[in-house]
């Protein structure tokens, strides 16, 4: 009795263990020739956003372009969400071969993956009504009322440069939205091709302005683990998209309507040699 | 190992005072629950039918709603919308807001703690309080509630717990608080991503255990011998 109970927990293991895995995928080998996993944001308009079965934003559109230039037809891209907590982690166990999520190269994230690009130079910007006039810049926010997202580099930016700001911190960026369109603050900041996406969005169209008065640089690449061998395939395949004027077309095509040109000296950007 | 260690140097004080800012919230949200959670269940124990509806009502109303839409209809509503303003700081208005909530939702759950407690109590005392002529108020006042008390030590602790846990979901009222933090170190310092956690966990084990031993404690030496 006693030992039939213990192999039965034994085997109850056995299968949450083969369940756990399962989530990985069939593969388990991310390079495996036959798809390409790609992890993007999955909630962030004019980036990466899935909208019913269909993904479209930005980061998706160069993450296409280079999937194709390595070898990997549309079909053969499997989209995983990459949440901004998990990146690292993602590429770490090789869930991922390539994230496109809004990805600022920095110091410390090199130390657990490697980067190829940048494919975009973003800046932290501010997102105001249509008809506030009185921002125009971060000199201008003296007594403003800002949001950014809770534990993001646009929030603590805001608090340790600009003392005078009240900031409030939420979860996402369409909550801050919500309290900029009933008044509740003056202005909603972070990556300006960010905010971009949000005000080109069918529910915001018309009501909100990006200001177009950069003050940080963001350089977005592309997140790979530590080991892989793509990173010179993936610069070529974004300097071919720059060049042929492609990558225009995609950030026009996700930022229509917005009034939005992003800062004209740092961008396109030149990808950096790899390490 | 070394960049560990440079994580406590960069945000060392940071953690501790944002740590600060969840015992806050947990002193305060306890006194207020406790207040409200105890009127409440005189609510539900009192002769008064309407008043037993309203503390049925308010119970199984906020019991049953996730505390995280409390806290953000907290921001988005009573900020956002009509502009609430219990403090003209900023921050603290947030601050405010938080434990504000924290209190309508934990007062339901040390209503049925205390009510609980009540249980414990014979009928006949309250029979006995009854007949010495005391009304409602006196007899739960000098007869019940001091033994209800004793008896809920154990299930106020719990919900005790729960609240100093619970105070990180202040993060979505836009409170300075330690998993605000969190998100802030994990986006800053991944390299050392899991020990951020295992960090913030060893923070709530510290003040847990305490109190989870002492109202253990308390509910043996304090129970009513019968």
């Amino acid at each position: 009795m006693r030992k039939s109970r213990i192999s039965a927990v034994a085997a109850m293991a056995a299968a949450a263990a083969l369940a756990l895995t399962g989530c990985g995928g069939s593969g388990g080998d991310a390079g495996d020739g036959d798809t390409v996993k790609i992890g993007i944001k999955f909630d962030q308009p004019g980036l990466g956003f899935k909208d019913g079965e269909a993904y479209k934003g930005f980061d998706v559109d160069v993450a296409k372009y280079v999937a194709k230039e390595l070898g990997f037809a549309e079909d053969k891209i499997e989209w995983v969400s990459a949440p901004s907590a998990n990146r690292e982690t993602l590429l770490e166990t090789k869930q991922v071969d390539m994230i496109f999520a809004t990805y600022s190269i920095t110091d410390t994230r090199k130390e657990r993956v490697a980067f190829a690009g940048p494919y975009f130079v973003a800046g932290q910007d501010l997102l105001v009504r249509q008809d506030d006039t009185s921002i125009t810049g971060p000199e201008t926010l003296t007594g403003k009322k800002l949001c950014s997202v809770t534990g993001s580099t646009s929030a603590k930016k805001v608090s340790d440069s600009y003392p005078g700001v009240s900031l409030v911190e939420q979860g996402g960026y369409a909550d801050c939205l919500g309290l900029l369109e009933t008044g509740g603050i003056d202005a909603v900041t972070t990556d300006d091709i960010i905010l971009a996406g949000l005000a080109a969005t069918e529910a915001n169209k018309g009501k909100f302005k990006v200001v177009g008065n950069t003050f940080s640089e963001e350089k977005y690449g592309v997140g790979l683990s530590k080991d892989a061998t793509t990173c010179a395939d993936i610069n070529t395949a974004i300097t071919k998209m720059i060049d042929s004027g492609e990558w225009e077309k995609a950030l026009q095509a996700n930022t229509e309507g917005t009034g939005y040109s992003p800062n004209a000296k740092l961008n396109p950007p030149k990808p950096e040699a790899c390490a | 190992m070394q960049g560990y260690l440079s994580l406590w140097d960069e945000y060392g004080g940071q953690m501790v005072s944002a740590f600060w800012g969840n015992l806050q919230l947990t002193f305060w949200a306890a006194i207020g629950s406790l207040v409200l959670g105890t009127i409440l269940a005189l609510m539900r124990i009192s002769p008064v039918p309407s008043f037993r509806a309203f503390g049925t009502s308010y119970v199984n109303i906020f019991r049953n709603t996730p505390l995280t839409i409390i806290m953000a209809f907290g921001v988005l509503v009573l900020f956002g919308v009509f502009q609430v303003q219990f403090s003209s700081d900023f921050n603290l208005n947030f601050f405010q807001i938080a434990i504000l909530g924290l209190t309508i939702y934990h007062s339901a759950f040390v209503c049925e703690a205390i009510r609980s407690g009540v249980n414990t109590v014979p009928l006949g005392q309250a029979e006995a309080a009854r007949a010495i002529g005391l009304s409602f108020m006196p007899a739960a006042r000098l007869v019940i509630l001091p033994q209800a008390f004793r008896g809920a030590i154990a299930p106020l602790g719990n919900v005790l717990i729960a609240l100093i846990k619970n105070t990180t979901v202040a993060v979505a009222g836009s409170v300075a608080e330690i998993s605000g933090l969190m998100k802030t170190m994990l986006e800053f310092r991944a390299d050392v991503g899991i020990l951020i956690f295992l960090t913030i966990a060893v923070f709530f084990v510290i003040v847990v255990i305490p109190v989870g031993l002492l109202t253990t404690y308390l509910s043996k030496k304090l129970a009513v011998a019968r």
